[in-house]
């Protein structure tokens, strides 16, 4: 891998910037490898790259349906923050937050993180006391966040509509000045190009159509593909929306709902937005990228689906209560809209762990949440993938929770709306 | 925007209605002798279709009565419609 420098960039402007090499190749697949993930997403990418680096000595593979970040990586607005409630989900988003915080220089690929903060309105007495309640419990857990009144929020943010006769009248706020927005494809990029060079093979348009199991002992022992048969005794998925039918090929069932979550971005416009702005009970959020656009979304469609596309109720609640709140972007124009197949459990906390067939491993139920998870759940899942043993940090998102009665309901506990 | 066949009322839009999941659905009994496993796959364990797919909506703002439907989750196309109690029609998709 040829590292990337200003010096690596005057260098390449003398010859016209012929003559950069690939960022990763696009190997065959070879018939067995030592350990499999499907699934070329965040959470693939950076498990290949954690094995690769932590666990050297071991053949890995990752299998892409499509292309890599082609799927809920490649299409989530892009927001990191640590704003959970309980223990477990605040040690684990509190460390994958600080693991962006050194992604780039990890990688040796510029993922712009841009820690500009998350700021989380109420609009009511019930909603601000809420709040209150949370930040007391995230505090308590670590996690640096405040809740402020409307002279600060003024502050940070004065674009909204503070006014008193407003339809969404502002009381307060939570505000994570740690948090922020990172390039998504960047994420992708980086991480593919980092697990390649340490002898990862990324085989994209490469579909599994069924999982092998030892008709003696059950465990796998490879996947059938669009390109062939590929063995291996370790297998970790990470298909997000798409769990349940990998786990249907092994032959259990997953606590898991596929349902679309939406997207939105306007044209580009100046700089407006400095932070990132949502709001839990109109259920809608936004923020502004480099290049202009406001990313804006809500809450997830609200039934099942594997449509890969949003319906427009959800459009009408984010955007109309987005307008509500900022007055100014209702002459923004909207330029794209789009959805993700999400994957969520009961208690919108994930599961990372073994499943029910000795060797095949889980990474799923991030729900609406997984992007921000990608650096940590990475590494838990190389080290659940390389040793067979769960990390301590991951130890309550085990999918025997729900039959244990040990849920992590970050659905009620947190009151997250996506 | 989904159209949806209301038994009672015809067909309205989405905004209408509200979903209520996964239908027949059946609640073990006796709870004496339900095991964990059976009670946690009932309660947590959807069956996640991909393709057509037994659910329930409501018509909030409408009749308010409940009703099944058949609705391809690949698609979201809405394959047939049918009361409460009633056995689903021949799937002709």
């Amino acid at each position: 891998m040829e590292r990337y420098s200003a010096f690596g960039l005057v260098k390449h402007a003398l010859t016209g910037h012929k003559k950069w090499p690939e960022v990763w190749r696009s190997p065959e697949p070879k018939p067995e490898y030592d350990v499999i993930i499907v699934g070329g997403g965040g959470h693939g990418l950076a498990t290949a790259y954690n094995l690769a680096k932590n666990y050297k000595g071991k053949r890995v593979a990752i299998l892409e349906k499509n292309w890599i970040g082609s799927g809920n990586t490649g299409r989530n607005t892009t927001i990191v923050r640590s704003d959970y409630y309980y223990k477990p989900s605040a040690e684990f988003f509190k460390y994958s937050l600080s693991l962006y915080g050194k992604l780039s220089k990890e990688l040796n690929y510029n993922v712009m993180f841009s820690k500009r903060g998350s700021l989380t309105l109420s609009h009511s007495r019930d909603d601000f006391d809420f709040q209150r309640r949370l930040v007391n419990a995230m505090q308590l857990n670590g996690i640096d966040i405040r809740h402020i009144g409307l002279a600060e929020i003024k502050k940070i943010c004065p674009i909204l509509n503070f006014s008193k006769d407003a339809r969404y009248p502002i009381y307060g706020a939570m505000w994570e000045p740690g948090a922020g927005t990172v390039r998504h494809d960047a994420v992708v990029w980086g991480y593919a190009r980092a697990a390649d060079a340490l002898g990862v093979d990324i085989i994209q348009n490469c579909e599994v159509t069924g999982i092998n199991k030892d008709l003696q002992t059950g465990a796998v022992t490879g996947l059938e593909t669009s390109r062939g048969k590929i063995n291996a005794k370790t297998i970790g998925l990470a298909v997000a929306g798409h769990s349940t039918e990998l786990a249907a090929m092994a032959g259990f069932r997953l606590p898991i709902r596929s349902m679309a979550l939406q997207a939105f971005v306007s044209e580009p416009v100046k700089p407006v937005l400095n932070t990132v702005i949502s709001s839990r009970a109109i259920s809608s959020y936004a923020s502004q990228s480099d290049r202009g656009g406001l990313v804006m979304g809500g809450g997830v469609d609200p039934y099942n689906s594997y449509a890969q596309k949003g319906n427009t109720p959800v459009l009408e609640e984010v955007l109309s209560g987005l307008i509500e709140l900022v007055p100014s972007f209702s002459r923004v124009r909207l330029l794209r809209q789009w959805a993700g197949i999400v994957d969520y459990t009961y208690d919108s906390s994930p599961i990372i762990g073994p499943s029910p067939v000795p060797g095949l491993f889980l990474n799923c139920g991030w729900g609406g949440g997984g992007f921000k998870a990608i650096p940590a759940g990475g590494e838990a899942f190389a080290h659940l993938l390389a040793t067979g043993q769960v990390p301590p940090l991951v130890e309550a998102f085990s999918l025997s929770r729900f039959k244990d009665a040990r849920l992590v309901d970050e659905a009620a506990g947190a009151g997250i709306a996506h | 925007m989904l159209k949806i066949d209301c038994p009672w009322c015809g067909s309205r839009n989405e905004d209408e209605f509200s979903n209520g999941g996964e239908s027949h659905l059946v609640r073990p009994e006796p709870p004496s002798s339900v095991t964990e496993d059976e009670w946690a796959n009932y309660l947590f364990y959807p069956t996640n279709t991909k393709g057509p797919f037994k659910e329930t909506w409501f018509h909030k703002y409408g009749c308010r009565q409940w009703f099944n439907v058949t609705r391809n989750t690949a698609t979201h196309e809405i394959l047939n419609v049918y009361r409460i109690g009633e056995n689903p029609p021949e799937e002709n998709s």
